[in-house]
């Protein structure tokens, strides 16, 4: 594996939990070239031609296996487009851990669009855990635009986790899935965002086949004057239940603009939204402060615990 | 000199038209090295007076003093690290915060899980089913209540106020409420404790008795001069005839 700087280090370990190489399969992306890979007898790797990316192949009934692909990105000015197939076998059950760090100590901006496909075969599971983050502090925005498709066939399940906590100027995440028959999809997003930071959350999701089911839970946080919008759609084609909900914290000048989209195109389609957007509840904070914390004490433990 | 000692304390909220007085001009001191149960009709103040003492009220009128410092103007927090702890007639629910990390908060350090799992077999719960469970509205209102409880005896403060700990508990775990504040009583080095509680079994185990009405203390004395003044009022419940009415 070719050696990684001080600073890459860092990210890798911020978005992947990662100190040293991971086990199992993994393509290791930094600063816009692979820094390291390595396939498994089930977990087959390869560059796509043409464009920048990879293709993630898993076997049927691969159990228990790891996919790790984290891209660090410590280089002012880098921008970059990079597409990543995964095709998930018949019966496997994978985990897959993706994420971007960027650190930008320089005045232009650096920018990672990954776009993610996951074509999830009969009776899969797959989990799928994408973390991002961004360090530096250069003028230089820290921009992520990920695009995760999901295409799920019958009775396959999907849980996917997606935080972004810290450091990304501009995000816009746009998330597809289709589902088939009995398939599920579980999709739990945290975020949070200070300064003058943007963040877009984008959600589509069409329940085709009979007894599918998606569950989009979004909690979120807002300080300073950073901006958040929320927008999940998801449309009951068949004999189905959707439910998303937004759940947000809103803090000194921080704005949240929440749009539920239910679309029934069935009669036996179950769909459900919620909302809530608000700050802190008082309560909360006078109950922490009768157990000896100081009110940012108080907020910071209220935060890191919604944000769980 | 008493641990806490509340003079000519009033308090009263103003809405647009008019002002109303709910706390009138208690004076109240707490000795060290007591349990006072403080009783009294619905509405008449307990509670109000609770907020008074742990900050989250201030008094319009009146200064209080604990360990004979004024901490009329001093914040919840501030309170708090001095010694006042205090267990709330609602508990306050959280999301994504577990019963061990308010626990923690509560120790003011980091408890071990086995230490935690103590103070939760104290109130009657099965720690290991509750310690990673979070303090939400998952739980029922008897388990917040306990989890209240338990987080008060884990900050071990010279002074601790429950307001009306024995709400919503059922039977069993009664007695073995009565027996943590007892040993609480016995053990309570010099500190002092103060319960909020309309039940005669609390009241029992009290060293002195304070009943609150319209926002006055109408009574104040040892248990055994007030508790027979009280026996057949609403102050006093008897456990048994409040969860069966009819005394079967
Ligand atoms: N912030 C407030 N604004 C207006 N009225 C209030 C406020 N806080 C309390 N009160 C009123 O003051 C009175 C005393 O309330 P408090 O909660 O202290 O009573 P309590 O003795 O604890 O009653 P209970 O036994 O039912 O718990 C009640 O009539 C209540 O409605
Ligand atoms: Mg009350």
């Amino acid at each position: 594996m070719k050696e990684l700087d001080t600073i890459q280090k860092r990210l890798l370990e911020e978005v992947a939990d990662l100190h040293t190489v991971p086990e199992g399969a993994y393509n290791i992306r930094a600063n816009g070239e692979s820094a390291g890979r390595r396939s498994t007898e089930n977990i087959e790797i390869t560059s796509k031609t043409g464009v920048s990316g990879l293709e993630i192949r898993i076997k049927p009934f691969t159990k228990n296996e790891s996919v790790h692909i984290p891209v660090v990105i410590a280089e002012s000015g880098l921008k970059e487009v990079v597409y990543n197939d995964f095709y998930v076998g018949e019966g496997a059950d994978v985990v897959i851990v993706a994420g971007c760090g960027i650190d930008n100590c320089g005045s232009q901006d650096s920018q990672h669009d990954g776009v993610h496909r996951f074509f999830i075969g009969k009776g899969a599971h797959v989990k799928y855990v994408e973390k991002h983050y961004g360090s530096g502090d250069g003028a230089g925005k820290r921009i992520l635009n990920p695009v995760t498709e999901v295409y799920q066939e019958e009775d396959s399940f999907a849980e996917m986790e997606m935080v972004q906590i810290k450091g990304v100027d501009d995000t816009l995440r746009t998330t597809k899935a289709e589902l088939a028959g009995g398939a599920k999809l579980i999709v739990r997003e945290r975020l949070m965002t200070h300064g003058e930071q943007n963040a877009v959350s984008k959600y589509e999701v069409a329940l085709n086949g009979k007894g599918s089911s998606a569950d989009v839970v979004s909690r979120s946080v807002a300080r300073g004057d950073s901006h958040q919008v929320f927008d999940a759609k998801i449309a009951g084609n068949a004999p189905c239940k959707g439910h998303t909900e937004c759940d947000s914290i809103i803090m000194d000048r921080g704005r949240i603009l929440a749009v539920p989209g239910l679309e029934a195109n069935d009669t036996e389609a179950e769909l459900f939204h919620e909302a809530a957007i608000g700050k802190i509840a008082g309560d909360q904070l006078i109950k922490l402060m009768t157990l000896g914390l100081t009110e940012a004490e108080a907020e910071e433990q209220i935060i890191n615990g919604f944000l769980r | 000199m008493d641990i806490l000692e509340l003079k000519n304390v009033s308090f009263s909220v103003a809405d647009e038209s008019s002002a109303k007085e709910i706390v009138r001009d208690v004076d109240l001191s707490i000795p060290y090295g007591k349990l006072i149960a403080v009783t009294g009709p619905n509405g008449g103040g307990k509670s109000t007076l609770a907020k008074l003492i742990a900050g989250i009220e201030k008094p319009t009128e009146g200064a209080i003093f604990f360990k004979g410092e004024d901490i009329t103007e001093r914040s919840i927090t501030d309170r708090a690290k001095a010694g006042i702890g205090f267990a709330f007639q609602q508990p306050v629910k959280f999301k994504g915060i577990r019963v061990l990390d308010l626990l923690r908060i509560a120790a003011g350090r980091k408890l071990t899980v086995a230490e935690a799992c103590e103070f939760l077999s104290l109130v009657g719960l099965c720690a290991r089913d509750y310690i990673d469970r979070e303090v939400n509205a998952s739980l029922s209102g008897g388990e917040l209540k306990r989890i209240e409880i338990a987080t008060l005896l884990a900050r071990r403060t010279e002074l601790a106020v429950f307001d009306e700990p024995e709400a919503g508990i059922d039977l069993w775990s009664f007695n073995n409420l009565i027996d943590v504040f007892r040993r609480m009583r016995d053990g309570m080095d010099g500190g002092s404790i103060i319960i909020i509680s309309h039940q005669e079994r609390i009241l029992n185990i009290a060293d002195e008795i304070v009943v609150l009405k319209d926002g006055r203390v109408a009574s104040r004395g040892s248990r055994d001069d007030i508790l027979p003044t009280l026996i057949g009022t609403s102050a006093a419940v008897n456990y048994c005839v409040k969860i069966d009415p009819n005394g079967r």
